[in-house]
């Protein structure tokens, strides 16, 4: 891999996603050891640029650095300079003068990662770009899913929930079909509207045509600001239309992968009995995050070209 | 191109080496032989065997050294991770490092490095079937299977697989 950043699957090759994945597998062993710690990034620096709120993402990111051994800076939106009125690039000015050789940006609008990854040397790494991609949270989905059916080619991956507004669906669909995977999606209507033809997946609207087919199931957070509104009633007729329960379950295939990308609401898009039972990689994908985002920073830190001046 | 062991000179180095092992190690209580991926463990293993006939068992481990390389980023055209596998604790154990050819010492010095991060050893040693000179790092080897004089610009392969070992000039115009 020979990019200085990591924004988005959509125009990512196939063998990029093999090394990323081969190289973050790798890269689990260091989890394992007592001393957490690889030299590669020593001395580096590598910046929280969190415009949205996140622990888990952002807790991840900056494990990863600091196993390899970078030196990481957190930007706390709530008490900063966006709040006294700084615009973006002013911001990413100021903070470019301190020179980071990596940014993680996570954004309340799509496309700002690419503008901070044009407008300075840095290696930028997208953490979610609006609705647009979340990208390592795809990678360490792929690398979950990789690990529980061996090659992706030819699986079926159904995705369940608010496709429309999901970042972490959009950049599942982009990667697992470069990979060759099929992705089937379902969810209300209001969120998994027809006009998705845009994105290369088969629209469905009934959890259980999709489960019975899918050899992984991906269960979407249902955001709770929606709910109560026109797009959604309640979490109960969403838990009891598009839930994720063990009745549910049963018309899958016995070893159907069940992932989440997190935080979970225990009830409503998925039981708790599923999310605690055997065919739940929930935690793992946690575990996984880390090693994926060790191996972005690995990658595009020494993808050759120089990132500060 | 030439063979500078060919597979009798070979297997008689490797016996060698491994008896010269067998000597420093007998008396030592808790040890393992380690070998530095990737040409430094089918020698490790073969050592193993032939320490086990003269009744040591040593522990075995093997390790990847290519993200503690001095060259990451500069040399390498695209670093490729193997495992690595301490399955024992470090701590207080006596280690030898194996590898198949020595040259300037950075891969061996970067092993020590990793090595470390497993815990404090009671003592690092350095067996290799092949030291080919030109050391840029104040590393010596414990015991050596054979020493042969090539350049700097040389490239020395241990062929198991062809029982032999070769040495490939290049020549610049």
């Amino acid at each position: 891999m020979k990019r200085k950043d990591m924004l988005g699957l959509r125009d990512v090759a196939r063998e990029e996603i093999q090394e990323i994945l081969d190289v973050a597998d790798q890269m689990r062993e260091v989890g394992r050891r007592r001393v957490k710690k690889v030299p590669p990034l020593r001395g580096r620096t590598v910046v929280m640029l969190f415009f949205e709120a996140s622990t888990r993402t952002r807790t991840s990111f900056e494990l990863a650095a600091k196993r390899l051994s970078a030196d990481t800076l957190g930007f706390n939106v709530s008490t900063s300079s966006t709040a006294k009125g700084e615009s973006l690039m002013d911001t990413a000015r100021n903070i470019y003068a301190m020179q980071p050789d990596a940014v993680v940006v996570r954004h309340a609008y799509a496309g700002a990662p690419h503008m901070l990854a044009r407008a300075f040397p840095w290696s930028v790494l997208n953490a979610g770009d609006g609705i647009n991609e979340h990208p390592s949270q795809a990678l360490l989905d792929m690398l979950t899913m990789r690990d529980r059916l061996g090659a992706l080619e030819g699986r079926t991956v159904a995705i369940v929930g608010d496709v429309q507004h999901s970042r972490v669906a959009r950049s599942n669909i982009y990667g697992l079909t470069t990979m060759g995977a099929k992705v089937v999606v379902a969810g209300p209507g209001t969120m998994c509207r027809s006009e998705l033809r845009g994105l290369p997946v088969e629209v469905r609207h009934t959890v259980d045509d999709v489960v019975r087919d899918a050899d992984v199931v991906m269960m979407l957070r249902i955001q709770r600001e929606r709910l109560g509104r026109a797009v959604l009633p309640s979490a109960r007729e969403y838990a009891a239309f598009y839930g994720l329960d063990l009745q549910r379950l049963e018309r899958a295939r016995p070893d159907v992968v069940v992932m989440h990308p997190g935080p979970i609401n225990r009830g409503v898009e998925i039981a708790a009995d599923v999310a605690d039972g055997p065919n739940s990689v929930i935690l793992d994908q946690v575990t996984n995050g880390i090693a994926v985002r060790m191996a972005l920073l690995f990658l595009t830190l020494g993808s050759g070209e120089e990132a500060t001046a | 191109m030439r063979t500078v062991l060919d597979a009798d000179a070979l297997r008689a180095a490797v016996e060698q080496l491994s008896d010269r092992v067998a000597d420093a190690m007998a008396g030592v209580p808790r040890w393992a032989l380690v070998g530095i991926r990737s040409g430094g463990v089918p020698l490790a293993d073969r050592i193993a065997a032939r320490v086990a006939a003269r009744g040591l068992q040593p522990l075995r481990g093997d390790v990847d050294i290519t993200l503690y390389r001095d060259d990451l980023y500069t040399g390498l055209e695209k670093p490729v991770l193997g495992d690595t596998d301490l399955p024992f604790e470090v701590g207080g154990c006596g280690i030898v490092l194996v590898d198949d050819v020595l040259f300037t010492g950075r891969t061996v010095r970067a092993a020590l490095e990793e090595v470390w991060d497993f815990g404090r050893p009671a003592f690092i040693r350095l067996a290799v079937l092949v030291d080919r000179g030109h050391r840029e790092l104040p590393i010596a080897p414990d015991f050596v299977g054979a020493a042969v004089r090539t350049e700097q610009s040389d490239r020395v392969t241990v062929d198991w697989a062809a029982d032999r070992v070769i040495v490939e000039t290049r020549r610049t115009p």
